[in-house]
């Protein structure tokens, strides 16, 4: 039926006002929850970057587990330390926003680090985690690279992704293909300089070198988009990397 | 709103017609209807975009129909309740406003209590608001059906489509990943070396499946385009 134009405004005023009422309401009610599974879901990805994570069934355990063996710091490009903000607050390596982190420059960047400590005695690091950000076929995609004390051998990695194809791209994500990273690769060359792991196009690859792991067969972009993250950010770390070799793992303050 | 309901009731009564069974016949049409002879997706062809997007495995496709279950229902539920206050004029703005704030919420409380959920589905269930079916019903039967009815109408329609979209899953998650919800059935009973086929993760698998489902159907209803 015709209604008036007055009646059209004002309905569409009230629709609004209710909506948007609902909306916000929700939103504040679940950000807490909502929070805490971003949280729980990057502190997930750190330790799945080291160790077996799939027999924790609870949340709890996964914290706990977090708590008590990994210590973060932020670094700058330099690979100093970088204790606050510009405001003088704390910096905290777990809430450094990775995507906005990329956009900024290199130079400009936070590096937050992650360091795994032995389980008996704290003091000792088994293992660093470097987070890392880039962009794959469709979207962002994101990475977690740990080394070994020895800051050369690749203890394990983990691969997130927001938009990569299911069954294609999205496979980084899979235990198959982040195990290839693990079997005795290094960073860098035995002259020193830093190499990177360069997935190769197209799979079931043999006779790989150190430096090098079996692609992904249809997916070559997003391979391509992994090894362009790695090599950026491992380079962005490079700095603190040999500023931390030679201590012998010794956790720092 | 609900005030008017209890207005039609009252006139009922005054006519003394006995009211209608809580499930009569054509209450149960239509429920039944979009279930095969009337079915959103194999018959009316909407909502393809996601049932072949979301259907490589079984478990992301229960949540994506439970989350499209719930928002035909209740958004069939509000626009009903206010089909008689709506302008005209901007009733398809309005419903789309109603379905986007339901879908939303939807998106929410995935994100709150079901992450990794929300990180496969994440764009998906955004897109449930594109999706034809449920603006299709809103504009088909919700604004110019009582409430009841259109919940049973609501009902039909998601189970409708998801029904079908769970067997395209079952199938391609079968065959392509060799499992059913992430269990790997064939290495359960032995067949270790089953040759999973990639072409069933891809969407290609999805059209393939969903053409056969569409042929059976059709072929046994006798339903025909024109």
């Amino acid at each position: 039926m015709q209604r008036s134009n007055i009646y059209i405004l004002v309905f569409s005023a009230i629709m609004t006002v209710l909506i948007g009422g609902a909306m916000s309401l929700t939103s504040v009610l679940l950000k807490p929850a909502q929070d805490k599974q971003v949280e729980l879901d990057t502190k997930k990805k750190i330790l799945g970057a080291v160790m077996d994570i799939s027999t924790f069934n609870t949340p709890e355990e996964i914290l706990n587990l977090y708590k008590a063996r990994v210590k973060s710091v932020v670094v700058d490009i330099e690979g100093e330390i970088i204790a606050t903000d510009e405001k003088g607050n704390p910096l905290i390596a777990e809430k450094v926003n990775a995507q906005k982190n990329h956009k900024i420059d290199r130079e400009e960047r936070l590096y937050p680090i992650y360091m795994i400590l032995n389980e008996s005695d704290p003091n000792v690091v088994e293992a660093y985690v470097f987070p890392m950000f880039g962009l794959g076929l469709w979207d962002w995609i994101s990475g977690y690279v740990a080394l070994e004390s020895d800051l050369n051998t690749v203890k394990g990695v983990a691969f997130d992704h927001k938009g990569e194809t299911p069954g294609l791209g999205a496979r980084i994500t899979e235990e198959k293909v982040r195990n290839r990273y693990k079997e005795n690769k290094k960073i860098f060359s035995d002259a020193g300089n830093l190499e990177s792991i360069t997935m190769v196009k197209g799979e079931g690859i043999t006779g790989l070198s150190m430096h090098e792991v079996d692609g992904l067969s249809g997916a070559t972009i997003t391979a391509k988009g992994v090894n362009k993250m790695l090599k950026e950010y491992l380079g962005c770390y490079q700095n603190f990397i040999k500023n931390t070799k030679g201590q012998n793992g010794i956790a720092i303050n | 709103m609900s005030a008017e309901a209890t207005v039609v009731e009252k006139e009922l009564k005054v006519e003394k017609k006995p009211a209608e069974a809580f499930l009569s016949k054509r209450r149960k049409n239509i429920v039944t209807d979009p279930l095969s002879d009337d079915n959103p997706i194999t018959i009316q062809v909407l909502g393809i975009c996601s049932a072949l997007a979301v259907t490589v495995k079984l478990e992301p496709t229960l949540v994506m129909s439970i989350a499209v279950v719930f928002v035909i229902v209740f958004a069939n539920l509000i626009i009903s309740l206010m089909r008689n206050l709506i302008p005209g004029r901007i009733r398809i703005i309005v419903q789309l406003a109603v379905v986007a704030t339901l879908v939303t919420l939807v998106s929410e409380f995935l994100k709150a209590y079901s992450y990794d959920m929300y990180k496969v589905l994440g764009a998906y269930v955004g897109l449930i608001i594109t999706n034809c079916i449920v603006m299709g019903r809103l504009e088909a039967f919700a604004m110019a059906n009582k409430p009841y009815d259109s919940i049973l109408d609501g009902l039909g329609s998601g189970f409708g489509y998801a029904w079908i979209i769970l067997t395209v899953a079952f199938f391609r998650e079968l065959l392509g990943s060799g499992s059913i919800f992430d269990f790997k059935i064939f290495e359960a009973i032995g067949w270790t070396t089953f040759p999973t086929n990639g072409l069933m993760v891809d969407s290609i698998g999805a059209f393939v499946v969903l053409g056969i489902l569409i042929w059976i159907q059709r072929s046994k209803s006798g339903y025909v385009e024109h």
